[in-house]
């Protein structure tokens, strides 16, 4: 019997309608543990790298994490992947809510969903019965609106519904995937359009077994009850009104403008009564203790649920205030597209207008208010109209299209990708690597075990370090005790504390662990509940497999250096690895070169970024430095870049 | 009827819908503790709780599994309140042909919630110890235990009464005679 996971996929050809259940090797989980650690591997074995992301043979993955349907708390993100035609490179997204151990309890891992339907299709899966059904009938649908059709249709108001809306019908780059008030971004919407797959509708009423139940069991209640009674995890921004650090600090407009002291008591309580006045409730995902999504009935627009950031971007990119936000969030979320990414493109298009670059006869019948050309270019976006259908392609490549100077106004990417409009002083060296070599595009994958800042006094670095129960090495103890001005920190501290934060992010997203229980959070405040010290029993407890932390340790390192490969063979190269060059306004060139070569050396990789063979034969991927040397990429004569 | 002086243990799940926040903690701890060996495999589908929910309409209504009724219903009622629209299947507890709500996938026989009876006794259900917000919480209360009065009908009577309503009196004596031979 196969613990935890069900030991099976779901493979889809699209194209020829051919569904199949798929046994997985018995040893996957130990190696890739599930999530995206698994769905990586596959993207390596059978997505060759020339293949275009619009091609048929690019694949859809849609992953339960290994820990999914088991008795542990917050584990529930569904994790997607794919090649995304914005960087070219593995796309990788998450959402929360229910839909991941719903598949599981239909007895799947993933669904790998691969070719091109004629028309618009939806999937349904009610544990055996799978079928491939025609969708033509939700076309234009919202996405939440899909999936209450979908609920009726099948007359299961039980069954988890992943949908796209107009814009990933439309190949829209910043496509989004939603899943009742939870959305994936970066990237995956634009592929599930492509394959012409509407909605994935899952019902599972089988059983996911655990290895050792009443142990597992008692870690599991003591976890779940850690993360009840602590402000040390979830997400606070759900509840705490002082936005200040956000609107303060962060770049309004096209990444462009910071308004230092803009936030005030006045605006708080006005802001705190429109939050209220409009709260139906505060929800949680599937097992999990936490209330993190606050959903909103706002007049007139369908009802939606934000959490986090998510609630920023549209006002900042417009300055306007909260209630703008509030206006456009349930029509966007309908729609289908990355909250993040999408208000950076509408205001760089205006930012475009201003300058001259586009001018009027690119927006006709735009309407003369700036919230009223946010909503017309979202429309023009989505349906791929007029200018939308440049600006659908994200700024990077809209940029490109555009030209006459527009290249200028892409100054907030990183590998083609919209970054947080994050614009500061002095260099920060851990966001310097974490951005120039991350590969899940945005920081907040990246970011989030080591504190962002030190604390002033001694008395308060000793006291936080006491009770710091997620470090994974004493010597991280040592790094915070010493540290006292945020660039002032040894190169080799920047490389752990870099390497521990990818770390949390690589094994949360194999697990299907929530980072606001885990990766993310424990850089504010140090409590959390999940971490390099607990994760590796409570692994051994549902798998049966042995799990401690040196192994699971390799584990991320395998994960990490198998994606990094998977991107190397698609062209990814050193000097792709730069963060937006106003992220920082002071910049020592010599220096960012200096540290991201030794970050590259400490994690076993060449001068351009590509793991050696060493490295690879290291972590059990010697059939990944075959490949790269067959290809030319590595020389088998010094394991260097060719 | 006059109250007795012995008194019976009511034991109840009290809901909150208000503070549900959808999680589903419940009906995984319920389907936990109810598996075989305990906590062994999780399937909400085998769970006696079930919250009701639908994100559009804000309905989040956790039922525990009540009765098993062999007839099913139109479910056809609307029930308004406070402005929200919620089914005649959310506040159901039955377990019914009309619907897959507390009937075992695997057997199709009723579930029924039996409060996490276990020995010795837990301090609540599982349901509401993993309820992190209160949306239900437990209650034990002493009830007078009625006895039954020696002016009341017994069952007995009441049974023979309502048969003599139906079929007459002589028809009721003389079928209970020939039973009596034919033993």
């Amino acid at each position: 019997m196969r613990y935890a996971e069900t030991g099976f996929n779901l493979e889809i050809d699209l194209t020829t309608g051919r569904i199949e259940k798929v046994e997985t090797a018995t040893d996957l989980a130990e190696h890739y543990l599930g999530g995206q650690g698994s769905a990586a591997k596959l993207l390596w074995e059978r997505v060759p790298p020339d293949v275009d992301p619009f091609s048929p043979d690019n694949l859809l993955i849609f992953s339960t994490g290994l820990l999914h349907g088991t008795p542990l708390p917050a584990c529930n993100r569904t994790v997607v992947n794919t090649f995304s035609p914005q960087t070219n490179l593995m796309s990788h997204s998450l959402f929360g809510g229910f839909f991941g151990p719903e598949l599981k309890y239909a007895g799947y891992d993933k669904i790998v969903i691969r070719g091109k339907a004629p028309d618009l299709v939806y999937l349904y899966i009610n544990n055996d019965k799978v079928e491939i059904r025609d969708a033509t009938h939700l076309r234009g649908k919202g996405c939440t609106e899909t999936g209450d059709l979908l609920k009726k249709e099948l007359n299961d108001q039980r069954v988890q519904v992943a949908a796209i809306g107009l814009a990933g019908e439309n190949r829209v780059y910043m496509a989004s995937i939603d899943h009742n008030h939870a959305s994936a971004a970066r990237g995956v919407g634009v592929i599930m359009g492509d394959k012409r797959l509407k909605a994935i509708a899952v019902r599972g009423t089988r059983a996911v077994n655990v290895a050792r139940p009443a142990e597992l069991f008692e870690v599991s209640q003591r976890i779940h009850q850690k993360m009840a009674g602590s402000s040390g995890c979830g997400d606070w921004m759900a509840v705490d009104e002082d936005d200040s650090f956000h609107h303060n600090h962060f770049a309004w407009g096209n990444a462009r403008t910071r308004r230092p002291g803009y936030w005030n008591p006045e605006l708080q309580e006005r802001w705190t009564k429109w939050k209220y006045d409009h709260l139906d409730r505060q929800t949680g995902c599937y097992n999990c203790p936490k209330k993190c999504r606050n959903v909103i009935s706002w007049p007139g627009r369908p009802r939606f649920g934000y959490k986090c950031f998510g609630k920023d971007t549209y006002h900042m990119a417009a300055f306007q205030e909260l209630d703008f936000s509030y206006d456009i969030l349930g029509v966007a979320q309908e729609y289908g597209v990355d909250s993040y990414s999408t208000p950076q493109v509408i205001a760089f298009a205006l930012e475009l207008l201003e300058a001259g670059i586009l001018t009027d006869k690119d927006f006709p019948e735009m309407p003369a208010d700036v919230r009223g050309r946010f909503f017309y270019l979202l429309d023009k976006i989505v349906r791929r109209e007029g200018i939308g259908d440049i600006l659908a392609d994200s700024v990077s490549h809209a940029a490109r299209r555009i030209g006459n100077g527009a290249e200028a106004f892409d100054h907030n990417t990183t590998k083609k990708f919209e970054q947080l409009p994050i614009k500061l002083g002095k260099l920060n060296p851990a966001y310097f690597l974490m951005i120039a070599t991350g590969e899940k595009m945005s920081i907040t994958q990246i970011e989030g075990s080591f504190p962002q800042d030190p604390l002033p006094t001694e008395e308060q670095r000793h006291e936080f370090v006491n009770k710091w129960e997620a470090v994974p090495d004493e010597k991280f103890k040592q790094y915070f005790l010493n540290w006292k001005k945020r660039s002032d920190i040894s190169d080799e501290a920047t490389c752990d504390i870099v390497d521990w934060n990818e770390a949390m992010h690589y094994i949360d997203d194999s697990l299907g662990l929530c980072g606001f229980v885990s990766s993310f959070r424990g850089q504010f405040g140090g409590d959390v509940p999940y971490h390099m010290n607990n994760i590796p029993q409570t692994i051994a407890l549902a798998t049966g497999t042995e799990m401690d932390k040196p192994k699971l340790w390799k584990n991320f390192q395998r994960i990490r250096t198998l994606i990094r490969a998977v991107n190397v063979r698609r062209g990814l190269r050193r000097k792709d690895e730069r963060p937006p060059e106003d992220h920082w306004a002071v910049r020592d060139e010599k220096y960012e070169q200096e540290l991201l070569s030794k970050y590259y050396a400490f994690k076993g990789w060449n001068s351009e970024g590509i793991p050696t063979r060493q490295t690879l034969e290291e972590l059990d991927l010697a059939y990944v430095a075959d490949d790269l040397e067959q290809r030319g990429i590595l020389d088998p004569a010094d394991g260097g870049a060719r | 009827m006059n109250p007795g002086t012995e008194t019976k243990t009511v034991k109840e799940i009290l809901v909150n819908v208000d503070k549900c926040t959808g999680c589903r903690a419940c009906e995984m701890a319920c389907s936990a503790f109810h598996s075989n060996p305990q906590f062994s495999s999780i399937n909400p589908a085998k769970a006696r709780i079930r919250v009701v929910s639908n994100e559009l309409t804000d309905e989040y209504v956790p039922v525990f599994a009540g009765n098993h009724t062999k007839s099913g219903c139109d479910g056809r009622h609307v029930y308004t309140i406070d402005g929200k629209t919620y089914s005649e299947c959310s506040f159901c507890r039955a377990s019914c042909p009309t619907r897959d709500h507390f009937i075992e996938p695997d057997s199709g026989l009723p579930l029924k919630c039996d409060m996490c009876e276990s020995t010795p006794p837990l301090k609540q259900p599982w349901c509401v110890e993993v309820c992190g917000e209160e949306a239900l919480t437990y209650s034990e209360r002493e009830v007078p235990r009625e006895q039954p009065s020696a002016a009341a009908p017994g069952q007995l009577e009441l049974g023979l009464e309502a048969l003599m309503r139906q079929h007459g009196m002589e028809a009721v004596i003389a079928r209970l005679q020939e039973m009596g031979k034919e033993k």
